[in-house]
């Protein structure tokens, strides 16, 4: 029957040669072997991928050969994704998180990230009033797991152990080790919840608040207040900025979903994760930052005013490297 | 009166046939996972998005290969340091939280973050991330896909293993089953088989084959002795549809359907089978001609559904 010789099959031996050729070079760009690709390669790689395109559209107007479309399809949208994919190396994606999209996403977040640091604010607040006026309060505020040991039925002396004698915890590291990965899970909740309107990330930065509030209360209420502040801070400062970074992302999402405004409510969601999770990537960047502070300086720094210090220094790090603008360094880099 | 509903029978059972039929054709031209994905060139690429079979089984995948992971690095720990040793236990523990965090969080980040935009439980079942809109996958969408995870599945494990068991309450047990659920069910019940993470990151998982360029069944020789020449009636006989059935019976290569068929079509044709005549070959002779017949249709801008469009 191959005598006459179908107009589909003669297309498709034309062009078998081309096709062939895209898709080994593809398969030597997706094997991971970039180098290896020869100039030549490279510079056919473009038109190859529009000739494919186009042999698609003739042979899906033209040919009735299942196989052929199926393998153009394939091999067009390989070619596409290599194309118009990540262009960029994952150094240069790193690199242009820390120079750029970390900055720029806290920036934009910056009424969000308000908004959390308010709701911890007054929540701390409140809750070292309660606790100062009744230390019952502590039970109610504190949940069990998190107080351990210092509660207010612990000696002064006791309390007074904790803050500055690392060597009588021996399950210590292991423990700092259960803290950051439980801050980060914490953080990560309330980023994801945040798409429920907001609510479960508004309650995770409350009671984060709370549980600030009432721990510094307890132990200002033995006059231990600026030294518990202190073995706070170190590590604290970048602790809590970075769960109100991630309760900024939360609100970013839930808002976005709440009144999406000129945008499709999924489209909204979805451009607010994107942002959010920038932000979310640096949190976790913090949050490792302030577990090595809290594993490692915590135990050797015990005076009080060197621990504000430096807590106090790295809180000013944060703010200058999140806050300041950009701009100028921007134009930089275009011209 | 009867007279006149007659008359408006007719259509009714006309328009009957052809919702059978659009129904028929939706059926087998455009499968409900297929999505319109145009590229700037403007070519219709028409991706095929994962079932949930894949989506699932590659999870499972990437989670033997993290619980694996996390063995045997347990298991190297404790041939060098020792099983029975009390006071290196800490290190162990802080090993084991440190390295599952790590690999929960970042596994499927940075191998979805690179150029295969898949983990290797996605490669192996041919499936791949990527965006919903047709543009670049970036990195913050599947930072934001992939935190959901924590959510989805992390957590509610977590409460379920461990937390349901200390916490007495039966209820609090419940909740943790009905989130569960929640989440695994989800993307059961929306068109694109998105799960929350999808949502956020602005992602879908699509097929990623990569079918072989199987040869031409039009190209193939036919023996000399036997002659087959099809009227144009007998073309008429199928349209693309059965076509394409053919093109796969033929492929699959399996005798017992092979010759089931074409004593099929043979009836249908009301065909003598000669003396030297092989079913692979009449198959063959048959597919050719009916090709050429309504690939030479298309070019006269007519598309044959199949044996019902006339």
């Amino acid at each position: 029957m191959s005598e006459a010789g179908l107009k589909s099959s003669r297309f498709r031996k034309e062009r078998e040669k081309s096709w062939r050729q895209l898709e080994r070079i593809i398969k030597k760009i997706e094997s991971g072997s970039t180098r290896s690709i020869s100039d030549e390669d490279m510079i056919a790689l473009p038109g190859l991928y529009r000739s494919a395109l186009s042999s698609l559209s003739v042979a899906r107007a033209t040919s009735l050969d299942q196989s052929v479309v199926q393998y153009l399809e394939s091999l067009s949208t390989r070619a596409y994704f290599i194309l118009y994919g990540t262009r960029t190396s994952l150094a240069k994606r790193i690199g242009g998180f820390f120079v750029r999209d970390w900055p720029n996403a806290a920036q934009a977040l910056w009424k969000e990230t308000t908004a959390s640091f308010i709701v911890i604010a007054i929540f701390a607040v409140i809750s070292y009033i309660l606790v100062m006026n009744n230390i019952d309060w502590f039970y109610s505020l504190m949940p069990g797991a998190m107080g351990e040991m210092r509660n207010p039925s612990a000696s002064t002396e006791y309390l007074r152990e904790t803050l500055f004698d690392g060597s009588s915890d021996d399950g210590l590291s292991s423990f700092s080790a259960f803290l950051m990965s439980h801050n980060s899970k914490v953080a990560i909740m309330a980023f994801a919840l945040g798409f429920a309107f907001c609510l479960p990330t508004a309650y995770f930065m409350a009671f984060t608040g709370c549980m600030l509030g009432s721990f510094v209360a307890l132990f200002a209420d033995r006059g231990l207040g600026i030294e518990a502040a202190g073995w706070l801070s170190i590590h604290g400062t970048t602790e809590i900025f970075a769960i109100i970074l991630a309760g900024a992302a939360g609100f970013h999402i839930g808002l976005s979903i709440a009144f999406p405004k000129d945008k499709p409510r999924l489209e909204s969601a979805s451009s607010a994760g994107r942002q959010g999770a920038v932000l979310m990537a640096g949190v976790v960047v913090m949050l490792i930052v302030a577990g090595l502070l809290e594993g490692f300086a915590r135990q050797l720094v015990k005076s009080t005013s060197l621990r504000f210090t430096i807590g106090g220094g790295m809180l000013f790090l944060w703010c200058v490297y999140l806050y300041v603008p950009r701009n100028r360094l921007n134009i930089g880099s275009k011209s | 009166m009867v007279r006149l509903s007659l008359r408006t029978a007719q259509p009714i059972k006309h328009r009957i046939k052809v919702m059978s039929q659009t129904a028929r054709n939706i059926h087998h031209k455009e499968p409900a996972l297929t999505r319109a994905l145009v590229t700037p060139e403007g070519v219709d690429l028409r991706i095929q998005l994962a079932d949930m079979g894949a989506r699932f089984g590659a999870f499972f995948i990437d989670l033997a290969i993290i619980t694996a992971v996390i063995v045997g690095v347990m298991f190297i720990y404790s041939i060098t340091f020792g099983l029975s040793s009390q006071g290196d236990s800490e290190i162990g523990t802080v090993l084991l939280t440190m390295l599952w965090f790590f690999l929960r969080s970042f596994y499927f980040i940075a191998f979805e973050i690179s150029r295969h935009a898949a983990t290797p439980g996605k490669r192996l079942l041919k499936i791949r991330v990527t965006s919903r809109d047709g543009g670049r996958l970036t990195a913050p969408a599947v930072f934001s896909r992939n935190a959901m995870r924590e959510l989805e599945f992390f957590l509610p494990l977590q409460f379920l293993l461990f937390g349901g068991l200390t916490q007495e309450s039966g209820w609090l047990y419940l909740a943790g089953t009905i989130w569960f659920c929640v989440f695994l069910f989800f993307p059961l019940f929306n068109r694109d088989n998105l799960r929350a993470g999808d949502i956020v990151g602005g992602t879908w998982v699509i097929r990623a084959p990569r079918p072989i360029l199987a040869k031409d069944l039009s190209d193939k020789v036919l023996p000399d002795n036997v002659e087959f020449d099809f009227t144009p009636q007998q073309l008429k006989a199928y349209g693309i549809h059965e076509l394409h059935v053919l093109e796969d019976v033929i492929r699959n290569n399996d005798l017992a359907t092979i010759v089931a068929v074409a004593d099929r079509i043979r009836a249908k044709l009301a065909w003598e089978k000669g003396p030297n005549e092989k079913s692979r070959d009449f198959l063959s002779a048959y597919y050719s001609g009916l090709r050429k017949m309504l690939e030479t249709q298309m070019v006269f801008g007519k598309r044959r559904k199949d044996k019902f469009d006339v």
